[in-house]
């Protein structure tokens, strides 16, 4: 019964937050809504019995993803209210397509209830006793350990990907060098001289 | 009691929803993501439900990769949006096709 209550509690959120987030005229504002609902399917997660990819959600989204939303968003200088114009025209045919995708999802599911799904093999079945952590990375490090990996080298690649396609030269800031000043030797940057008196001498 | 069916009507709304986003709001480039972490989130709920109720743990293993190729997504579009918008003073979806060159 109270899981029941929070499922349907965590479920209204979760709509009405995505609902807000594609709905509301200030990006921030957004980006605000689209936490709510990234905490509310994490709950949803944790409901079911998923806690790892629950706590993975709102480490990985809230923590990284969101924040990042946030200063792109502060960071640009950007009229919103220009591109909010034509919303209007564009929400009925918007409505329309994502009402034939709702009928289209819902008789999917009603052809599913009709004769349950069974799966004939079960590739990790969940065993009992054992923690949610504990079987996934059991999972994760022998047999997924190859597709693991790769998903580091993604990460990787996005990660430099971020930063070459962002990085500019600046001219009008004289930023430190490092290497030159570490290559800068006393015997090049000082002279000893010995002029004679009243001679003075050229730099 | 709740069941499976529960959990597919919540993320086809997420889902549908995130299509929506994208229809709605299409000029604001950043709203366009956000949308697109909508679905993606619907996604891993289907994922993640389905894994629960037919008791194998493989579909939170595959939530897990979906979640870094979404992060990844974001990392670059973002980082595309932000060299775009500082070429073009504008976010606006319209002129995109220029991008060409």
């Amino acid at each position: 019964m109270i899981q029941l209550l929070a499922f349907y509690l965590f479920a209204i959120i979760v709509c009405v937050s995505g609902a807000c987030t594609i709905l509301s005229r200030n990006p921030v504002h957004s980006v605000l809504w689209l936490i709510l609902a990234f905490f509310n399917a994490a709950g949803l997660m944790v409901l079911v019995g998923a806690e790892f990819i629950a706590m993975l959600l709102v480490i990985v989204y809230v923590g990284a993803v969101a924040v990042l939303f946030l200063f792109v968003v502060m960071m640009l200088d950007i009229d919103f209210t220009e591109l909010r114009a034509g919303v209007m025209k564009y929400a009925a045919v918007g409505a329309l397509l994502a009402l034939a995708l709702v009928a289209e999802i819902i008789v999917a599911v009603g052809a599913w209830s009709a004769g349950t799904l069974a799966l004939g093999r079960r590739v990790a079945p969940v065993a009992d006793g054992v923690p949610n952590i504990e079987a996934i990375g059991a999972l994760l490090y022998t047999r997924y350990l190859f597709v693991f990996e790769g998903a580091g080298l993604v990460l990787l690649v996005a990660m430099i990907g971020a930063i070459v396609l962002t990085y500019r030269k600046r001219s009008d800031v004289r930023p430190q060098n490092v290497a030159r000043q570490n290559a800068r030797r006393a015997k090049d940057a000082t002279r000893n001289m010995n002029p004679a008196v009243g001679q003075g001498m050229d730099l | 009691m709740i069941t499976l069916t529960h959990y597919l009507v919540v993320s086809a709304i997420l889902f549908t929803m995130g299509v929506l986003g994208i229809f709605m709001n299409r000029k604001n480039l950043i709203v366009i993501l956000m949308a697109i972490e909508l679905i993606l989130l619907a996604v891993n709920l289907n994922f993640v439900a389905f894994s629960s109720f037919l008791h194998d743990l493989v579909g939170q293993v595959f939530a897990m990769f979906v979640l870094t190729v979404a992060a990844g997504e974001a990392a670059i579009g973002l980082a595309i949006l932000v060299i775009y918008f500082r070429g073009r003073g504008t976010i606006s979806v319209d002129d995109v096709n220029r991008m060409k060159g």
